[in-house]
């Protein structure tokens, strides 16, 4: 338990019993929670070990709603955490004891599907594989697939950027967006682009994407769909050795050959994932990727014999293609699941380091050393084709100083991944996780260029607090104008 | 007019400090191809990136290549191509549209968030640029992204910054991701097509699984029957299937004709670079609406007789309008507006595009936000002062 948070301002805590009022009085009916043991259903995300119960939680079901929340909630000065589903593995989303906790889950509706032009419109709190559920019976999809795609929201989608496995073809959440419904934190609502591919003035969608709830709250969401493929085949690739697969991934890029996803999974997480999925994964290789490629059956077929060629050529000992849609589930289910297969054998951190691809053997090297030398045990999971690390370091909740080594070793872990030319987070965002660490990758003046966007847009700093920069990052009260 | 040449990030935070010191605007320049896009700058002086130059980085089997914000694009653009990779998002070359001469840049492809027909599928510069660094408006020499395709650590000033015009900071080195190039291309043709039915077919073609990188339409001009395009790029046996299946999606529009790699690709670069316009007196519009509003907005344009082309399914609609007056920007603005999207003067004289607004204006909340990321890094409105907006 190395992360500090903030003591709650007694100021905040004083005028708890308006709050309630004055939100009770925007949201009607059941949508502001103050009982304690509903709240604590809120005190934390999926970075389960850190937690702090709200003050109350509001749950609006419109963008008005919002805007009157956000106003009093600025004009009073009081913290505002925002929330999707709450399946944040960096703690994006755990609130603090004077922070209102705004939850966008039933703002959940499809507002518009337009397949001549392949946009949909949503409400924020609706969830990632629902919008695509929408869209699927017309073979079309929204493509970024966070593993947590079942719960989490478009809304978490947007603050963390998120990606998934499918990303070194689709594209992360930023590329995928084309408008926001933003609520400022004085409580305007702004529109932000719409359908058009390109929107007027600065990028305000690649800002706000990413920002992880630091610079106002957005309550729609237009997203890109896309038509399925014809197909889709993921294949297994079993190795001996961990740099015969590394060196696999270099050389189906280098040929000029994109798959849709290239994952990597090493022993550990081979048989953790296999356990529980039971997808045929090979049991006697050190490292395996699941490479997918798409289109009709011709173009599948061409493209895998070009991809299991350069892979004989690394000796790869086991080749094993989905011959059924059960299969590729299989397949799929087994990575998407690593996450909660590991969670099934031991507590972990999930870190989410990317270095640039060429550097896969040093990572894993590196890895293996900060992992033993802490003693204790690592799953990998990567996104291999654009070095998106996803060590899982295994400890036992129950034994304090384990979870603190289990936090040092993950912080180690990021270290490395930046001196090697690459960066904290891939595609959980920092959150309170990685807060700290920001240091590492960014100078005194990145950092205050950051800090001065968050002033210019939320200047009380009550947006989302003590995430994302670290507690004492350099900041300008105001503006500063001509020397 | 002074002419600031920095040869060093460093060199470059000083000319930015003895500006702002001295209140002295400056006008940001790459290789001054694009310099008749967005409002005119009036500054005493001009800080040029032309000897911050030079590739940084290029790892082919990371694909990703870096650049000094000077280095002509064509550097990159052959050292990718010697590595059989290309900067994705296809940028337009200005020089056609302008008569201008000299290089494009690096620099200014980022500044002006340049993209071309690929962008419907394979994304904008914005989409390909991955890191950056640059001085802004307070002399500070600020970084953000880096080397890698996937990141989210910290505010993502990266896309922030594409497209901001010089107005926030002088770039002095940007990453892109890149792609290979595909194996090979073609282009099916229909001919003889309406606007409307032109943009049916291209919505046909994009939303099936094909994947069509440029989906563009040719309205009927001066005898020549109109021709709806569709690009589909990838290894011979995949063109050949592909061909043949939009060839039975695209039935109901009528004949098919193809065209093979080098007609095609001449092709694109024209509309890419909107060769249309080329060497005319016309002023330039450019939209950007969702595709299936551009009938209307065709058809509201019509009392201004523009000469048209259609790129991105229909998203980009390209308008000759006559330069005399306000080059019809009242009107088109408002025509922008009713089609849920908005256009910029992308060619116009100097005067005009000082008595106009170049930029569609927007809202006035939004307006609020950009005045703020403007105040977040250059205060003192050191930075290519008007360049989009009057006082921005």
């Amino acid at each position: 338990m190395t992360i500090a948070f903030p003591a709650p301002r007694a100021d905040v805590l004083a005028k708890r019993d308006r709050v309630v009022a004055a939100l009770k009085a925007i949201v009607p009916g059941e949508g502001v929670i103050t009982e304690e043991k509903e709240r604590r259903a809120f005190e934390t995300d999926a970075l389960t070990s850190y937690r702090r119960v709200p003050m109350v939680v509001v749950l609006p079901e419109t963008t008005e709603q919002v805007a009157a929340i956000m106003a009093f909630c600025h004009a009073e000065g009081v913290p505002v955490v925002a929330r999707g589903a709450g399946t944040s593995l960096c703690g994006g989303s755990i609130p603090q004891e004077d922070a209102v906790v705004l939850g966008v889950a039933k703002m959940n509706r499809v507002l518009d599907v337009n397949f001549a032009d392949r946009t949909m419109r949503v409400e924020a709190g609706i969830t990632n594989l629902a919008i695509s559920g929408e869209v699927a019976h017309a073979g079309f999809f929204y493509a970024p697939d966070p593993s947590s795609q079942l719960a989490c929201t478009i809304a978490g989608n947007v603050a963390m950027n998120s990606g998934g496995a499918h990303c070194l073809k689709y594209g992360v959440t930023a590329n995928n967006i084309l408008g926001l419904k933003l609520v400022t934190v004085e409580g305007e609502v702004v529109e932000i682009g719409g359908g058009a591919l390109d929107s007027p003035g600065y990028d305000l969608i690649g800002l706000l994407v990413g920002s992880e709830g630091q610079l106002g709250v957005v309550t729609e969401v237009t997203v890109r769909i896309l038509r399925h493929a014809e197909g889709a085949r993921p294949v297994l690739f079993g190795f001996r050795e961990i740099a015969q697969a590394g060196q696999t991934v270099s050389d189906i890029i280098g040929a000029g050959i994109i798959p849709v996803a290239i994952e990597y999974m090493d022993r550990e997480a081979i048989h953790i994932c296999e356990a529980f999925a039971k997808a045929g994964y090979p049991l006697d290789v050190e490292a395996m990727l699941i490479i997918e490629v798409e289109g009709s059956e011709a173009e599948m077929e061409a493209m895998l014999a070009r991809i299991v060629e350069i892979a004989r050529r690394h000796d790869v000992a086991t080749v094993k293609e989905s011959k059924s849609a059960m299969e590729t589930a299989a397949i799929w289910k087994g990575r998407k699941s690593a996450f909660g297969a590991t969670g099934r054998v031991a507590d972990y951190i999930c870190m989410d380091g990317t270095i640039p691809t060429g550097r896969l053997p040093d990572v894993l090297a590196g890895i293996d050393r900060i992992v033993k030398g802490y003693g204790l045990r690592v799953a990998n999971v990567f996104h291999a084709g654009d070095g998106n690390l996803h060590p899982l370091v295994m400890f036992n909740v129950n034994d304090p100083a384990e979870q603190v080594k289990a936090e040092h070793a993950g912080e180690d872990i990021l270290r490395l991944c930046v001196q090697l030319g690459g960066c904290l987070t891939g595609e959980h965002g920092v959150g309170i996780e990685k807060r700290d660490l920001m240091r590492e990758q960014f100078t005194e003046v990145d950092l205050l260029q950051q800090t001065r966007i968050k002033t210019a847009l939320d200047p009380k700093w009550i947006l989302n607090p003590a995430k994302v920069f670290p507690l004492d990052a350099p900041r300008d009260e105001a503006p500063r104008e001509a020397a | 007019m002074t002419l600031h040449t920095p040869s060093s990030p460093a060199e470059l935070a000083a000319v930015v400090a003895a500006a702002r010191s001295t209140g002295t605007p400056l006008a940001v320049a790459g290789g001054g191809t694009r310099a008749g896009l967005g409002r005119p700058v009036q500054a005493a002086a001009t800080v040029s990136t032309a000897r911050l130059s030079g590739l940084t980085l290029y790892e082919p089997a990371e694909l990703v290549i870096a650049a000094m914000a000077g280095t002509p694009l064509r550097e990159v653009t052959e050292a990718l191509a010697a590595k059989g990779q290309r900067l994705p998002f296809e940028p337009m070359d200005h020089r056609r549209l302008y008569g201008s001469t000299g290089e494009p840049t690096v620099g200014g492809v980022a500044a002006a968030n340049v993209s071309g027909p690929a962008r419907i599928n394979l994304g904008a510069a914005r989409d390909s640029m991955i890191g950056l660094k640059f001085v802004n408006g307070l002399s500070e020499d600020v970084k953000s992204g880096g080397r890698v395709m996937k990141n989210v650590t910290g505010l993502d000033l990266v896309k922030a910054l594409a497209g901001s015009f010089g107005t926030l900071a002088v770039f002095h080195e940007v990453c892109f991701k890149v792609l290979p190039v595909a194996e090979g291309e073609r282009t099916l043709v229909v001919a003889g097509l309406s606007i409307p039915r032109a943009v049916e077919a291209l919505s046909a073609a994009l939303g099936s699984p094909f994947e069509p990188t440029g989906a563009a339409h040719l309205p009927a001009a001066a005898g020549e029957a109109a021709r709806t395009l569709i690009r589909i790029e990838g290894f011979s046996a995949s063109l050949a299937y592909r061909t043949d299946a939009l060839s039975k999606l695209l039935t109901p529009f009528g004949a098919i004709e193809t065209l093979e790699a080098d007609a095609s690709a001449t092709l694109w670069a024209g509309i890419r670079d909107a060769a249309l316009f080329a060497g005319t007196d016309e002023a330039v519009w450019r939209f950007s609406v969702p595709p299936s509003a551009a009938p209307a907005l065709a058809e509201r344009l019509a009392p201004l007789s523009p000469r048209l082309v259609l790129d991105w399914g229909g998203g980009l609609v390209w308008a000759g309008i006559a330069a005399a007056g306000d080059a019809g920007a009242k009107a088109v603005h408002a025509a922008a507006k009713a089609a849920s999207g908005h256009a910029t003067l992308a060619r116009a004289p100097d005067q005009v595009r000082l008595a106009v607004d170049v930029f569609s204006p927007p809202a006035a909340p939004l307006m609020a936000i950009q005045r703020k990321m403007k105040m977040s890094f250059d205060p003192a409105g050191v930075l290519n002062p008007g360049r989009m907006y009057p006082g921005v």
